[in-house]
Formats: structure tokens, sequence, C-alpha cells
């Protein structure tokens, strides 16, 4: 086993297998950048997804903002974040998502960490 | 020749952006992250630095999986910013450098150093936002800006020891540049932070602060990590740690610490801010 093949817990290592896996899936969410595929994936955005070629399980998993499952699929997170932001949800929703805790529990959780911050 | 004065490392998250937008200083969430800066900022307004060498990662705004160069370095007289597509404002364009940057680009390779030279680039919030926190009010135009860009998403991605040793050789090549400009480096993004998976939300403060103060006197021992590594130890995007070894080995002479602020959470990051003299 090379040093690479190690993994982190609860951690997807997005190298050549996952880039391949997901390129449909991250080009669509690349396309949110600008206002106008926002708008249209908004409209139909089963027919979105079919226009970039995602598979099915992909597209399943985007209709249910499944943010695990999109990534376990090849969703790069700096992609799958301009999806968030289509949903409006900001990366403590996501970050919620992921973990099973709802936005107010995993603001909770990051502040459990916290260090260095006295509220002014 | 020209000199590099210092370096500065800091966050670049887009909440940041945000939060100046809103006019959210003073507010409890983010006073303490932003008493960091005006003592940076008083700082550069004595140093009057000619030109920033800025060592960022692009976050899918120019550099998609399509194209993504490992490294990449911006040869162009000015370098505009775009919607990211969640929200963050538009800056208004960033001045460029075009003969120090291109001293640069053919000394990197001269050094067996090959980046990516790029004429014509956008540049995302690992770049606006550290130069809208140094000159608040979009008062940066004067500055002249030579983005580094370093991948930090997809593996295969440069080593903590390469990305390091690829500041160093930026840093001769400013030494051996015909000019008397002053140069400040800085170093972007971080610190400790992990948005992906069942593990979102990590940090860790330990390790960040300890790395703070090994970044001014012992930076080659943060090279002996791998990337793995730093993901284990701060996090899927702990290894945006790159950045700040790029800048720092930029600094080849006698390093000290000026100042220095860590703020956790801010967002779903440790925020480490610290100025570093080279002299």
């Amino acid at each position: 086993m090379t040093e690479q093949n190690k993994g982190t817990w609860g951690t997807i290592k997005f190298d050549g297998a996952m880039a391949t896996l997901g390129f449909a899936l991250n080009k669509m969410c690349y396309s949110f950048n600008t206002a106008e595929a926002r708008e249209e994936f908004n409209k139909d955005e089963a027919s979105y997804c079919d226009k970039f070629g995602l598979t099915s399980e992909q597209k399943e998993a985007v209709i249910k903002r499944d943010i695990l499952e999109l990534e376990r699929l090849g969703g790069s997170i700096y992609y799958l974040s301009k999806f968030a932001g289509v949903l409006g949800l900001n990366v403590q929703d996501v970050g919620g998502i992921q973990t099973g805790r709802t936005t107010e529990e995993f603001q909770a959780y990051l502040d459990s960490q916290g260090r260095g911050k006295h509220n002014g | 020749m020209a000199k590099i004065i210092g370096g500065i490392g800091t966050s670049h998250i887009p909440a940041i952006g945000i939060a100046m937008n809103r006019g959210l200083e003073d507010t409890p969430y983010w006073k303490d992250f932003f008493a960091g800066y005006p003592p940076i900022r008083k700082w550069l307004d004595e140093q009057k630095p000619d030109i920033a060498i800025v060592f960022y990662n692009d976050h899918g705004l120019e550099m998609f999986l399509d194209k993504k160069p490992t490294f990449a370095i911006g040869c162009a007289p000015s370098y505009e910013n775009a919607d990211e597509g969640w929200g963050i404002a538009t800056i208004p364009p960033v001045t460029g450098e075009t003969e120090l940057s291109w001293h640069i680009a053919n000394e990197l390779v001269e050094q067996d150093f090959d980046p990516t030279i790029c004429q014509d680039i956008k540049v995302d919030h690992g770049l606006t936002v550290p130069l809208s926190l140094m000159y608040p009010g979009h008062n940066y135009q004067h500055l002249k800006v030579i983005p580094v860009c370093i991948n930090c998403e997809r593996y295969p991605m440069p080593k903590p020891s390469r990305c390091y040793a690829l500041g160093q050789a930026i840093g001769k090549a400013v030494e051996s540049f015909a000019g008397d400009q002053k140069v400040v480096v800085l170093g972007t993004g971080g610190l400790s932070h992990q948005l992906d998976g069942e593990r979102a939300g990590f940090m860790n403060t330990d390790f960040d602060l300890d790395s703070m103060d090994k970044l001014v006197n012992d930076p080659e021992a943060l090279t002996k990590y791998s990337n793995d590594d730093l993901v284990a130890i701060a996090g899927a995007q702990g290894v945006e740690w790159n950045m700040w070894l790029g800048m720092r080995g930029c600094l080849r002479g006698k390093v000290t610490e000026l100042l220095r602020n860590y703020v956790a959470p801010i967002s779903n990051t440790g925020a480490g801010t610290q100025l570093l003299l080279n002299e």
C-alpha cells in the first residue's frame, strides 16, 4: 500500500478516479457561475442535468439535494458549493446536511472547537 | 534589485467578503477577526509596496477540471473578478504587472519549475478577499499584483515541500530582478478546515497555532508533511497551508513575526492572520 492510498475517515479523496466519475456533474455545477445557467437549472432541474449528461444516480442525488451522495458520485466540494449556492444554502447548512445535524447544531459543533473569539 | 519586504498570511473565506460588503466588521461574530487587520494596513501604508505576489487557489472560477494547472503564474496587465455562483459581490479589476512577472516565469523555468503562464485569467475570492482585507473600499488598484495559483482541489496536487520550494525559487527570482521595487508576498487561505464529507466541520486549532509558530523559525518542519497528512491533521481543505508555505519560501532573509491573530471558527475555519518581516 502506498502512502497515497491512506484515507481519512469521513473524507473522500478527490483524485483522478473521482474526477473521472464526476466530470459531467462538476461541469454542470461549474456552469452555475452564470446567472443564466442558474435560472435555466431552476426552471427544469432534470432537463438541465440531462443537458450535461449526468448519470441517473447523479441526477437523483441532485434532485434530493443529497450532498454526500453527490460526493460519492464524483462531485468536488468546490463545484458542489456552487450548487449549494443555487439552493440558497451556505457552508454551515451544507455541513449540517453532510453530518446529519441541523445548521444550528453544526454551528454549535464549530463553536465547540472555537478559539480566540471573545465577541468583541 | 527588487526587494521582498515581508509576507502576510491571511484567510480568504468568501464569508469575509460578504461581511465586508454588509458592514458587519464590528458585530460580535466578526469583531475579533477584523481586529487583526488595521495594524497590517498601517504597515502597508507605511511601507508602500509596489508589487504584491499573491499565492492563492482558484475555486472553480477560471480553472475548471478540464484544464487545471498544478502551478500557474499570471503575467497580465490586469485581472477581472467575476460571478462565482453563490453571491459574493464582484470587485473592480485588479492591477497586474508584466515585467517582474515574466522575469519570475523565466527564472522559474531555469530553476526547473514549469508553471502554466497566464496572460488572461479571472481571479476569484482566493485572491480578491485578501486584497479587499488589505485595502478596504477597493483601494488596491495602485498595487501591482502577480497571482500565483496552486491546485489545492484535485489530486495529484503539489506537495507542501514543493510549494515551499516554489516560493524559494520566486524569492530568488525577485532578488535577481534589476529594479528597486518593494514587493510584499501574500499566502492566502486556510487554516484548518473541512467542508466536505461526514467529517465536515473538523478544525485543529492547536495545529494551526503551532504551525504559525513554525512558519516563523522552522518552516522546513512543515514541509515534512504530505498532503494526506495535512488532510488528516488539518482537514480536507487544510491543504491550503500550501499557499502559506509558498509565501514563506519567498522570505529568504532574517524573518521575524510582527503581528498575529487567530480566530476560530470563522465560517467553517480556523482563520489565521500573520505578518512576517523579511530582512
